[in-house]
């Protein structure tokens, strides 16, 4: 089931009568059967824009389809959505199976026939040992899986997932995090996942949608997205470490960030924002290429060495210095205070008008 | 160090167990003392003796005690579980119309803040057969007057009357309990109940009733102590000396209580008093118990 949003809009007023556009004139198409992320920072409107989807929210303006069904005024209850909440809002006074049941027993499916899909469910999983027990005696990774399976039990046109993983350790976070994408796979739902965790959203999904200040900021793979951000918000939202961003302009088609050369671009001259990711870095000290900088701390983890530097020597405040950070192969021997060169892969480096927009 | 906290411990509490002490146990283990003596007279001293279970023996036997039990007994029994029903409804609108909230809440506080022997004088009004309201109403629907109060009413039309009086007066306390019993209630369950295209009247079943449990239990067990107490409602609705359409016909275990605690110049009627309201004590006091028990199965967390 494609899911569209149409000129979408959500105006909450608040206690001083402030508006707060949660969500802005989002037009956007979920293809059916995709896993999409819902990526962004906190408060910029994930919950909101998931939960216009499922109807409890009603939008100030705009449209919801469902394939070709229009489903801007449709109450929750027909909707045929699944959805996990933030904190998975089990009812606290039911067992597992009664959880499990009850959306099917509102459905008035048959007994025996709800009796299996629940069983069914639960296996799937992976609680089938469980069912009698209330969310209380259950791990916060084995709620979320009920949360799971009493959204999924209906099978619905629609599973939304609100942070689903945001309280669970890291360990736990991963594992579940493959079942939800096994699980999604194996029933073909089409589903919308939120989270503000970049690397979550980046790992499970089909395409990510990121989103601030109730704006759509770009939709695609998430590689794509990765490679060729729409704008410096992305391209710092995405990556860890993050992208390095550097005070550069461009003088007579070539780019220089302090006055020295990375890069070419046949642009008039400006100044400009110079995106460059970690991993762009090529150390290259025998030809004395011209991007150099003097080491001020390296951390090397595994097969990687970080290296961290900064550039406004001059500053006074420690705390106020830009650091950067290069990520290169763990074989190079380079301590604190060298100073090294630089050549800067151009696919991994993206330049930036004053305004944020890629150039 | 120990032993002196504790001591600080006792003194914090002893202006509370010294009242407790002067009104609650020492009436108890006196009412206990005279419900024994046999032909007790209080304004001369004497009694004719000590037997533990001579009163308990002449009370039961009674008749007009055995129909204050089951007078108190219907009352209890069916004002209390319909006006937890009822109020429990009632919390559950007022959510539901935020802008009205605070005027009904008004509304059905009244009775709380009035007393409840004036709110039984309006009703006997209300119940009049030829001028009250109720009458009016049912005439609209066809029905042909009925003697609620009257002398020669009916013991159900009493009874109901009275009933209607006692739920009325006991559904704004349950209310506002209630009402802010739900205001505690995550609203996420109900976000969750929508998604699971639960229907209002399941939710009301199978979330709302459930997580408001405990708080249930509390009212249920306050509300029977307060029902097995009945004695205002009634004096309200057909004054103190009637207690009836008919002599007596709506007495019950506390005004038996009172009636024989006022005939104290005759020998031993102030034992029969003290007798019944200990017998009045054991009822509320394993009612409750029972109470606990039974719902410690049914209350969630
Ligand atoms: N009921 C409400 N009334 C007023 N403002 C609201 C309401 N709900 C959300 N908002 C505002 O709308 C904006 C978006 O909120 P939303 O909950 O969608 O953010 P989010 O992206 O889910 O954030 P998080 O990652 O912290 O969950 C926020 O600025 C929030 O303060
Ligand atoms: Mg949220």
């Amino acid at each position: 089931m494609e899911i569209k949003m149409v000129n979408l809009t959500k105006i909450f007023i608040s206690k001083g009568k402030k508006e707060v556009h949660a969500v802005d004139h989002v037009d956007l198409v979920i293809p059916s059967g995709k896993l999409i992320g819902l990526l962004g920072p906190s408060g910029c409107g994930k919950s909101t824009t998931l939960y216009l989807i499922a109807g409890l929210l009603r939008q100030t303006e705009g449209q919801i389809y469902f394939g070709e069904e229009e489903m801007s005024e449709t109450p929750p209850e027909k909707r045929g959505i699944g959805l996990v909440f933030q904190n998975y809002a089990l009812y606290p006074h039911m067992t597992v199976r009664e959880n499990i049941l009850f959306p099917l027993e509102n459905l008035r499916v048959e007994k025996e026939e709800a009796k299996k899909r629940t069983y069914d469910m639960a296996k799937l999983v992976g609680l089938e040992e469980m069912l009698d027990r209330k969310p209380k005696e259950l791990s916060g990774g084995q709620q979320q899986r009920v949360a799971i399976a009493r959204a999924l039990v209906k099978t619905p046109r629609v599973l939304l997932l609100d942070e689903p993983l945001s309280n669970l350790d890291a360990r736990l976070r991963l594992q579940t995090r493959e079942e939800i994408k096994r699980i999604q796979r194996e029933t073909k739902i089409t589903t919308v996942f939120v989270t503000h965790d970049q690397e979550e959203a980046m790992s499970i999904s089909d395409e990510i949608v990121v989103m601030k200040d109730g704006v759509i900021q770009q939709m695609g793979e998430p590689q794509a997205v990765y490679d060729k951000p729409a704008n410096l918000f992305v391209a710092k939202f995405l990556g860890n470490p993050q992208i390095n961003v550097f005070d550069g302009e461009i003088k007579n088609k070539e780019i220089l960030i302090e006055g020295m050369v990375v890069g070419k671009k046949d642009m008039p001259d400006q100044k400009i924002f110079v995106g460059v990711r970690p991993e762009a870095f090529v150390v290259d000290n025998e030809n004395q290429a011209s991007f150099r900088f003097k080491v001020d701390l390296v951390e090397t983890i595994g097969r990687d060495t970080t290296l961290i530097f900064d550039m406004q020597d001059d500053s006074e405040n420690i705390l106020d210095k830009k650091t950067f950070k290069a990520i290169i192969d763990a074989g190079f021997r380079i301590k604190a205070d060298d100073i090294v060169h630089f050549n800067i892969k151009p696919d991994k480096m993206h330049l930036f008008d004053l305004n944020g927009n890629i150039l | 160090m120990e032993k002196k906290n504790n001591l600080r411990a006792w003194l914090y509490l002893a202006p509370l167990l010294i009242l407790m002490a002067v009104f609650t146990f020492y009436p108890l283990i006196n009412a206990f003392i005279v419900s024994s003596y046999k032909g007790y007279l209080p304004l001369s001293g004497t009694a004719d003796g000590i037997d533990l279970f001579y009163n308990y023996g002449v009370i039961l036997k009674n008749p007009l005690f055995k129909k204050a039990i089951i007078n108190t007994f219907i009352i209890a029994g069916v004002s209390v579980p319909v006006s937890i029903f009822l109020s429990l409804l009632i919390a559950v609108s007022l959510k539901s119309i935020p802008k009205l909230k605070g005027l009904f809440q008004t509304i059905y506080f009244l009775p709380y803040v009035t007393n409840t022997i004036a709110i039984g004088m309006a009703f006997a009004f209300m119940f009049h057969e030829d001028y009250g309201v109720i009458n009016l109403i049912l005439g609209w629907f066809g029905v042909s007057p009925v003697n609620w109060l009257g002398g020669t009413a009916t013991y159900a039309a009493q009874m109901i009357a009275l009933l209607i009086l006692t739920i009325w007066n006991g559904l704004a306390f349950k209310i506002l309990v209630f009402t802010s019993g739900l205001e505690n209630i995550d609203k996420q369950y109900y976000d969750a109940a929508k998604i699971d295209s639960a229907s209002k009247w399941t939710v009301f079943k199978r979330i709302t009733v459930p997580l408001l449990s405990p708080l249930i239990l509390y009212i249920s067990i306050t509300s029977v102590i307060g029902a097995l107490k009945a004695y205002n409602s009634v004096v309200g609705l057909f004054g103190d000396v009637k207690l009836g359409a008919q002599n007596n016909s709506m007495i019950t275990i506390v005004a038996f209580v009172y009636q024989y605690k006022d005939g104290y110049t005759d020998k031993g009627y102030i034992s029969y008093a003290a007798a019944a309201s200990i017998i009045l004590f054991f009822i509320t006091a394993v009612i409750s118990i029972l109470q606990t028990i039974v719902s410690k199965k049914r209350v969630h967390y």
